[in-house]
């Protein structure tokens, strides 16, 4: 079946208890196998060699040393490997991923100039040092701020109404803004194992975030059967974009395993998941907003900067947050992209969003007190009631209650307009709010729902859960639709034999996938009310029913995806995110004293892992305020700082309370389930309330990220 | 990783009669010596490990506190007789690292951890103080975290213990064994400026183990406090650290101790701000003048000036939670 259930959705909020983590016992007494936790007979192991210059290309390549050193079975280099079938193209000089191993020239400090496969990892890794190379080095460029003037426009600047219009407003804020490089560093390395299975058949235990898109990509690039390639990937420890693509380290681990004809395991070192697997761009922005003088918005301009590879133009959309957030009449944004010797970025968290909002959401707060006017009630002035863009009404928005919401919970009313007014214990206190949105989607998604003899459900799709619940959630869909507790449901994901699903990104999975168990729960048990000729729906004995017709199982498979709809409706997830911080007079040091986040993202499906995925959302976005920023050294073109000691992610003392709360209305539109996306959200907004809580603290407004001591005093 | 021996020392004179060899190295808690070997920028061909030797006793002497080299850090930090007497110790202790790292370092190892310089870690970076001559990366690098007191053009890296600037403020002794047997030198010329000779962190010959160190009793157990300004809230290096210890009687300070870490190459004793402390009345106003003095001499680079401002204001609000007055 594969039809489109036009907006039947279940008329209820969810009742806000919800089901614990189905796999919470297994992630916490480590049963939970990760994709380099699998054991495969015959495994050998790789470490990756990075390159030492910035630009240029290898001019020599000494594998001799490593080749000799005990247990190494390979050493691949570009002039050794083999032909990545996929690499060959009709236009070799066209922009793209990186090809490993492909050829002599190197883009960026890091690059993988070899693979060395030993043994055991520890042969391989002090193997790996034997490595050595000359090059010839090329002056680099890695310095966004001192190429800006070199950037050029990947897509057409935006303008509604007048362009630049805030210039002639009565009150304007014109700023400029930076946010650096910020890297996911989820938890756990990325890692591969590759296996061939024949010549032309392949298993890939494997770190991603999209098991299709995975034995798609692996497929293509070895030339086989998409059907040949195996991508099993049942657990991932956080991911945040970073495993959105397929890496050239995950081509290399293939081929590796191809050379050495058995199978690889690769694992990325924390410093190569700063050089490999993308990050958030580092992102000059410039805002200009004009406003009357009872606070309308006269005119938006929203420009931004951001940095991407010389081999690749990675875009993201910094400034769209600009057209999309506020109903102000001229709006007008412009991109660019400056092309540097690193590696290429990728989505991290709210990509482009969360960029953006920083930006728009401290200026929004810079005109408030221009103005001398509560940022609530500046923003409520300039609310939009449908989607400034396409001018399509919204499916759904609540983003002014999520506003009282959490006014309310942070103890909005005991914040005084007048920075640098208020002393507890000897710390200045402030609040701050800042706002984000994000593209609320529904893709297509195939579950198969089977009702055993025994009364257990089993559900299955080929989608990951990269973190936030996702099986929680299925189950939680099919535990209410089937009226059957959630412990007699299995679901079954992360194995690309199983029916297809989209990649875990863009807050899209709970729509997409929870849509189609929704569809496939209901099919089924209209299947089996037609097996027992009852018409009315209703709790059903399943096992009775199965038991009377002598079936062992019924089953259904359904592919489900959004109709009309999609088009008839602008729709969104929205977040608003509250901060009340403690920041030192002398010292500079910002504690994040209270934090409230709230999301108006539809129905809540599961309430723990959604109130976790929000309190993980915010932490992040604490981070990218406070503290994280991979910095580079643009005399060699090297990062200093590519390790967990000096890559500073936040920790429980830096923010010690997190509220996270919903305003839990069902979207009628989007989906039969009501819900809509809640992973970008829950960062996007979170930097500014914090920027701007600290003004509110201090009267220092810190318009470059981190905001770390040494800015305040 | 180079491939080395592991040998478990059975007595102290072992110890001292296997480090008597080049290429030998002590190890005890490793939590920093085994970073430096999984970054290449240590390699020896032998680890003697002495976490075994009988070195990890807490006793109080006739005039104060040992303490044995092999104490662990959290150990130390938790000790009854260091709460209740040298709470400044406990105070830095707790300041420093992570519970998990702190459960695996020695009070010896602390002592002899390396300087967490970006540019000594990085291998292909140019470091006086890993490759003598090689220039020093920092000086006209990414020097946000670096020293402002008794640098030298050949390298402006920070000693990064905060247990270490405790001691220093405390006047505690470090006993050293060695062939010729035991030596006593106070902390704080335990560790050394860099000068011409970066790659040298310390006095410690390369023939001689530290065995413990010896704190005297003092006054100034009710009134210190240790203040570490950083990045995040725990599990970073100082920006800059104050510990602070006062003797008041009747309002009146009648002896001052202070150091600072996260300002120069070993925990930087602030002799001269202690001298003018003495006698003075408990005020804000007078921390601040002791905290322009321990200025004195200071020197920024492109990255680090800001510590000009913040070093001064943390002395000040150190002594200020010393003294009571916050």
């Amino acid at each position: 079946m594969n039809k489109h259930m036009e907006n039947k959705i279940l008329n209820k909020t969810s009742t806000l208890e919800g089901i614990s983590r189905v796999d919470g016992r297994l992630k916490v007494t480590g049963k939970a196998k990760y994709s380099a936790e699998y054991s495969v007979k015959g495994i050998t192991y790789g470490v990756l060699v990075p390159g030492t210059i910035t630009k240029g290309s290898i001019k020599t390549l000494d594998i001799k040393k490593a080749e000799g050193a005990p247990g190494v079975l390979s050493v691949i280099t570009y002039l050794n490997a083999p032909k990545v079938p996929g690499y060959q193209t009709d236009k070799p000089q066209a922009k793209g991923m990186l090809k490993i191993f492909y050829d002599e020239q190197i883009y960026f400090n890091g690059q993988p100039i070899a693979l060395v496969i030993a043994d055991s990892f520890e042969r391989a890794l002090f193997a790996a040092s034997l490595v050595t190379a000359t090059y010839n080095v090329e002056p680099h460029q890695t310095d966004l701020i001192k190429n800006r003037s070199n950037g050029f426009t990947p897509r057409k600047d935006y303008s509604r109404g007048e362009d630049d219009a805030y210039k002639n407003a009565p009150v304007k804020v014109e700023q400029e803004y930076f946010i650096p490089t910020e890297v996911h560093n989820p938890m756990e390395l990325h890692a591969i194992i590759a296996r061939w299975d024949a010549d032309d058949k392949l298993t890939v235990f494997d770190k991603t975030q999209g098991i299709k898109a995975t034995q798609k990509n692996i497929a293509q690039a070895f030339k086989l059967p998409p059907d040949n390639v195996q991508v099993t990937s049942p657990f991932v420890g956080g991911a945040f974009g970073a495993a959105l693509r397929t890496w050239p380290h995950e081509i290399a681990a293939v081929l590796a395993a191809k050379v050495v004809k058995r199978p690889v395991k690769l694992v990325l070192s924390r410093a190569d998941m700063f050089t490999s697997v993308g990050y958030r761009p580092l992102t000059w922005q410039k805002i200009g907003l004009g406003a009357t003088a009872d606070g309308k918005f006269v005119g938006i301009t929203h420009e931004a900067a951001g940095q991407t590879s010389v081999y690749e133009d990675f875009t993201e959309n910094s400034v769209n947050i600009s057209q999309l957030m506020y109903a102000s009449p001229n709006v007008t944004t412009r991109y660019k992209l400056v092309s540097l010797n690193v590696n290429t970025p990728t989505p991290m968290r709210g990509p482009g969003e969360a960029t953006g909002a920083f930006a728009l959401e401290s200026a929004i707060d810079e005109l408030s007190y221009a103005l001398n006017m509560d940022p609530i009630e500046l923003r409520l002035k300039n609310y939009a009631d449908t989607d400034p863009l396409s001018g399509k009404p919204y499916s759904s928005k609540f983003l002014n209650d999520a506003y009282k919401l959490g006014a309310d919970r942070i103890g909005w009313s005991n914040r005084n307009q007048k920075p640098g007014s208020v002393i507890e214990k000897g710390w200045l206190v402030g609040y701050g709010m800042g706002a984000g949105m994000f593209g609320a989607y529904r893709g297509s998604a195939t579950v198969l729902a089977r009702m055993m003899a025994d009364g257990t459900l089993l559900l299955q799709t080929a989608v990951t859960d990269i973190g936030p619940g996702t099986g929680t959630a299925m189950v939680s869909i099919a535990s209410d639709i089937m009226e059957i507790p959630a412990g007699k449901i299995k679901f079954d994901l992360g194995d690309s034999s199983l029916p297809p699903s989209p990649t875990q990104g863009g807050s899209s999975i709970t729509s997409t996938v929870g849509s189609a168990v929704n569809d496939a729960c209901k099919e089924l048990q209209a299947k089996f009310q037609e097996l027992n000729g009852t018409t009315e729906s209703g709790k059903m004995d399943y096992v009775q029913i199965l038991k009377k017709h002598n079936l062992q199982q019924l089953e259904v498979t359904t592919t489900s995806h959004g109709g009309p709809e999609q088009n008839k409706y602008a729709m969104y997830s929205w977040s608003v995110h509250f901060m009340k911080v403690l920041v030192h007079p002398a010292t500079g040091v910002v504690k994040v004293d209270k934090a409230v986040s709230v999301a108006d993202c539809g129905t809540i499906i599961s309430n723990k892992t959604a109130s976790s995925q929000i309190k993980g959302g915010t932490i992040m976005g604490t981070g990218m305020a406070l503290m994280e920023e991979a910095v580079i050294d643009h005399r060699y073109g090297r990062l200093i700082n590519n390790n967990f000691a000096d890559y500073h992610v936040p920790v429980q003392a830096d923010i010690p309370q997190v509220e996270a709360l919903f305003v839990n209305k069902p979207d009628p539109y989007i989906n039969p389930i009501g819900a809509k996306g809640m992973g970008e959200i829950a960062t996007i907004g979170v930097a500014a309330a914090i920027a701007n809580a600290v003004y509110n603290a201090t009267g220092k407004r810190v318009r470059d990220l981190p905001i770390t001591p040494d800015k305040l005093i | 990783m180079k491939q080395f021996q592991y040998l478990r020392a059975a007595t102290q004179q072992s110890t001292l009669d296997a480090i008597s060899k080049p290429g030998t190295k002590i190890i005890a808690g490793g939590t920093n010596l085994i970073d430096l070997m999984k970054r290449g920028v240590t390699a020896p061909d032998k680890l003697v490990d002495i976490t075994h030797l009988p070195l990890k006793n807490i006793t109080p002497t006739k005039s104060g506190l040992h303490i044995g080299a092999l104490a662990l850090n959290s150990t130390v930090s938790e000790n009854g007789i260091v709460v209740q007497k040298f709470p400044l110790l406990s105070m830095a202790l707790k300041a420093g690292a992570s519970p998990q790292l702190r459960n695996m370092a020695t009070v010896g190892g602390n002592m002899m951890q390396r300087t967490r310089c970006s540019y000594f870690y990085d291998t292909t970076m140019p470091c006086n103080k890993r490759e003598p001559g090689t220039g020093c990366g920092a000086m006209g690098g990414l020097n946000r975290m670096h020293a402002i007191f008794g640098t030298r053009d050949k390298c402006i890296a920070v000693h990064p213990s905060d247990m270490c600037v405790g001691l220093a403020a405390l006047d505690a002794t470090v006993i050293i064994a060695g062939k010729k047997g035991e030596r006593r030198i106070p902390f704080t010329e335990f560790h050394r400026l860099p000068g011409e000779h970066p790659d040298v962190d310390n006095t410690l010959a390369k023939d001689e183990m530290i065995i413990g160190v010896d704190i005297p009793d003092n006054n100034f157990a009710k009134n210190s406090y240790y203040l570490k300004v950083r990045d995040r809230q725990s599990y970073a290096f100082a920006l800059v650290s104050v510990a602070a210890g006062l003797d008041i009687s009747n309002g009146t300070i009648r002896q001052a101790r202070l150091a600072m870490g996260g300002v120069a190459h070993k925990p930087w004793r602030l002799f001269e701000a202690e001298k003018f402390l003495v006698g003075k009345a408990v005020s804000e106003d007078s921390f601040k003048q002791a905290a322009q003095i321990a200025m004195q001499g200071a020197k920024a680079y492109e990255y680090n000036a800001f510590k000009l401002k913040l070093a001064p204001a943390t002395i000040t609000e150190a002594l200020k939670h010393a003294s009571g007055l916050v």
